[in-house]
């Protein structure tokens, strides 16, 4: 199974080739989410993810296959304000 | 107010509408600054708020949502913000992935010119709020006490306009009052003082100059006591509110007795 690098919230981290933004996070919120997204066990997912930049729709997240040297970032809410 | 008969004001006699929600508490709270997250609950159901700041941030899974998950237990509606953010730019990729993140158009944007004062770049915080209102955002603009850029804010189509009354964290106060009262006496929009509050009068005083709310963090999450200031501010914000509405007395130079000086027994009359 061959790898690859990408950039995930300021760290670099290897995915397998083939990963799917969908896949991606699912494994680091550690929960289960169907072809749209949205988690198995109907909780609120509370997150949010931009590839390279720009905001992917998480009903896009399955479509969006992670390549090398991407940039991945997976925010949530926070105390501030 | 001229109607003698209200004498307690609630949700009923007078609501608070901000971008098409009718909210019961005029206090608004931060959540930043909190010793701990179960101080922070404690504060904000005593303070009585519907509504709290979130900022957004990287997600860890070690803290996995715990501050979203707090607010949808105690019903209270996330405000997500774009603290940190310095230019347009930024503050429009963080307000896109707040949405996305807790399904809300809802955002109080913040567009910071520096560190070291934590005030608003004018110029880029007008640029996002023309951006954002075109994408279809409620921004909720934190701005300076400035009449002239708090109108410009109005017509680029803000769902409220939030001024400083003193720099983030500084607990001044309201510096400067008058500007306060002139960003009011021309607003659309709801006015809602964000910033600056050191402690309760502040935040009564807000109110009797006639904000609409009332945004707060670090007066309440920074105190010795944050849950016992949280009633505080609960209370100021109902009382400055209720003082405005009951309308205060001119100021006057001169003293002006308040009991009567008709009936005054003769002997003592002479005295004076």
């Amino acid at each position: 199974m061959t790898s690859i690098n990408i950039t995930f919230n300021s760290q670099q981290v290897q995915v397998q080739t083939g990963t799917s933004l969908r896949e991606f996070v699912s494994t680091q919120i550690g929960k289960d989410l169907d072809a749209e997204s949205r988690a198995v066990d109907g909780s609120k997912l509370g997150v949010a993810a931009a590839v390279n930049g720009g905001v992917i729709p998480r009903s896009a997240w399955n479509a969006t296959v992670l390549e090398n040297g991407y940039s991945v970032e997976l925010v949530t809410a926070a105390q501030g304000g | 107010m001229e109607n003698n008969e209200v004498t307690e004001l609630d949700v009923n006699t007078d609501p608070f509408v901000v971008a098409g929600r009718t909210l019961s508490s005029r206090l608004i709270l931060g959540t930043g600054g909190a010793t701990s997250l179960s101080t922070l609950e404690r504060a904000l159901t005593i303070s009585g708020t519907e509504l709290t700041t979130v900022a957004i941030r990287h997600f860890s899974a070690a803290g996995a949502g715990n501050v979203y998950e707090l607010l949808q237990r105690n019903n209270v509606i996330a405000l997500p913000n774009t603290a940190g953010c310095f230019t347009a730019r930024d503050a429009i990729l963080t307000a896109q992935l707040a949405r996305e993140a807790l399904a809300t158009d809802w955002i109080k944007l913040e567009v910071i010119a520096d560190e070291h004062t934590l005030l608003p770049d004018p110029l880029e915080l007008y640029s996002a709020t023309e951006q954002l209102v075109a994408d279809g955002f409620n921004v909720f603009a934190y701005t300076n006490d400035d009449p002239a850029l708090a109108q410009r804010l109005q017509d680029a189509g803000v769902a409220a306009i939030m001024p400083a009354g003193a720099p983030i964290g500084s607990g001044l106060g309201i510096l400067n009052p008058h500007n306060i009262s002139t960003i009011v006496a021309r607003a659309q929009v709801p006015v809602i003082l964000d910033a600056g509050v050191g402690t309760a009068s502040d935040a009564a005083l807000a109110m009797e100059l006639g904000c609409d709310a009332v945004l707060l963090a670090s007066a309440v999450t920074r105190a010795h006591n944050a849950p016992l200031m949280a009633a505080a501010m609960r209370d100021a914000v109902r009382a400055g509110r209720a003082a405005r509405l009951a309308g205060r007395i001119p100021r006057r130079d001169t003293a002006l007795a308040s009991s009567p000086s008709e009936g005054m027994m003769q002997t003592l009359v002479g005295e004076f």
